[in-house]
């Protein structure tokens, strides 16, 4: 920090110092920062400081402040799913990014597309980080699955979020899904008619399940419009709320699962 | 041995002094004249009795004297030490109840923390999630991104014509998560492999956890189940691969190395 300058007075960096000094013990700063927290004298590094960095930050409601010291293991894990959350944020934002050039109607979603690629700085650059991450959290949340399975990790106290697991593979594949029919193009139109159909095979309601999933008998305006309101509002919110319970479970269960 | 604070040392010392002048007195003998170096918590009673402020422990002392007779300074001897006799609040009678050695209290059991308490975790060896976690996640994050823009800059996400509902491409393929149920399409009904099949899997696939009754975690008395699960994985691994690299036109069989590649992302 500016604070070890200063054997000659009245140098910019002393000035900085005398700045930094005045912002750190202002009200607003202070406000801020939670008693404790690094921003407020600087981080050294020692035990009570370590503490600090979670307990004074909004980290808090991911990560305890001591963790076993196994789970830290990279071979144990994998990262996969801490991965796949982080998918999650990377594709939340170049979704967004996405919004801005995207109307979903038939007569217009295929030509904003084109345009996004053709015409939007990084639109095109965007749009394939969106398409391959959103392949790429499908695979390690898959993954995950089969890492916890291996590592007998749905077994008591952790069924419950085992369980909460397999809603959130759903969700993500369901997410994946509904966005694969946003650019409207032939890829998009039949891979989605394909998998509709297997639906629509569903005992008893299978009809009926098609059409609200479709918006109507065959797939058009209406479905698009339907599916964009899933794949950027509903499906986000719920899976949300299904990822906290996950998270928050993972701690009330005593932290991940091991050593073997 | 830890270090004794100051003034617990202090405190210590002031009451083996009383001590040492009480133990002259009395004809009951306290070790703690001694003078060894005791632990603080053996301080004799006087000590805990200091906390009644000294008035009204000498308008007690006063009151139990005209009680017994009006006999001031009794028990006490010719030889009371000088201390013993500045501090009034310390030389005072130990209470009526007192036991051996003037001791207010008695160690009835010791009893073992495991007994009444449960202790049900272990001492665990832990590490600070900052810096231990924190920065493998950080790196894990960066490579993650980092291989995303790399691939994203040099592979292009498809973009097909525009959709046009009355022409089916040959093959027409689900997206690739789903191209495990559509190879199964060729086999069974639809009903069974788009909605049956699926249905159970994930059905067996919530009960897992409670389904496995065995409570090891190790892989070796795992055999049973471990095997099932890479069964499962392999079935579907090997399902989805076929559907996506070896189906072309009319869903017929094909090689990818002789009839090309029929298969988008």
């Amino acid at each position: 920090m500016a604070k070890t300058m200063g054997s000659k007075g009245g140098g910019p960096a002393q000035k900085i110092g005398e700045i930094t000094d005045k912002m750190q013990g202002s009200q607003a700063w202070n406000s801020i920062f939670r008693p404790g927290s690094i921003f407020r004298k600087g981080y050294s590094d020692s035990p009570r400081n370590r503490s600090y960095v979670i307990m004074n930050s909004v980290l808090y409601h991911l990560h305890p402040v001591k963790v076993k010291r196994h789970a830290v293991k990279v071979s144990y894990t994998l990262c996969l799913g801490g991965l796949s959350f982080f998918l999650f944020i990377l594709l939340t934002v170049t979704g967004i990014f996405l919004m801005f050039f995207y109307r979903p109607t038939a007569a217009q979603a295929w030509n904003d597309i084109y345009t996004l690629q053709t015409s939007v700085t990084f639109g095109l650059l965007v749009r394939n980080m969106h398409r391959w991450a959103a392949h790429l959290m499908v695979l390690s949340v898959f993954l995950h699955m089969a890492r916890v399975f291996y590592h007998g990790a749905y077994k008591p106290p952790r069924e419950f979020n085992w369980v909460i697991g397999v809603v959130l593979l759903m969700l993500t594949l369901l997410l994946s899904f509904t966005g694969y029919l946003l650019p409207w193009d032939q890829l998009a139109l039949w891979a989605v008619t394909v998998g509709t159909n297997m639906m629509g095979y569903t005992p008893v309601f299978g009809s009926q399940v098609q059409f609200v999933l479709l918006g109507g008998k065959v797939i058009g305006s209406d479905t698009l419009l339907r599916w964009y309101v899933l794949h950027v509002l509903m499906l986000p919110f719920v899976i949300v709320i299904f990822m906290a319970i996950h998270f928050w479970r993972v701690r009330k269960d005593g932290g991940i699962s091991g050593p073997l | 041995m830890t270090e004794i604070p100051e003034h617990l040392r202090k405190r210590a010392e002031a009451a083996r002094q009383k001590a040492a002048a009480a133990s002259a007195d009395t004809p009951t003998d306290a070790p703690a004249a001694g003078g060894s170096d005791a632990p603080p918590s053996e301080a004799p009673p006087s000590e805990a009795a200091s906390k009644i402020p000294a008035h009204l422990l000498e308008r007690a002392k006063n009151a139990r004297q005209q009680q017994a007779g009006a006999k001031p300074d009794a028990p006490s001897g010719g030889a009371v030490a000088p201390a013993a006799a500045a501090t009034a609040v310390a030389t005072a009678a130990p209470p009526v109840a007192a036991g051996p050695g003037g001791h207010t209290q008695r160690l009835l059991t010791v009893v073992k923390s495991g007994s009444i308490q449960d202790v049900k975790a272990t001492p665990q060896d832990k590490v600070h999630v900052w810096p231990h976690l924190l920065s493998i996640e950080f790196v894990a994050a960066l490579a993650c991104t980092a291989f995303l823009l790399v691939f994203s800059i040099f592979v292009n996400a498809p973009l097909l014509t525009l959709a046009n509902t009355n022409l089916t491409p040959n093959p027409s393929k689900a997206p690739w998560y789903f191209l495990g149920l559509q190879e199964m399409l060729t086999m069974f009904h639809p009903m069974v492999a788009g909605v049956m099949v699926p249905g159970m899997g994930l059905f067996a696939l919530i009960l897992a956890p409670y389904t496995d009754r065995n409570p090891s975690n190790k892989p070796e008395d795992r055999k049973f189940a471990i095997s099932l699960f890479t069964v499962f994985l392999m079935f579907w691994a090997v399902l989805v691969i076929i559907g996506s690299f070896f189906r072309g036109p009319g869903q017929n069989f094909v090689f990818p190395w002789k009839d090309g590649l029929f298969f988008e992302l």
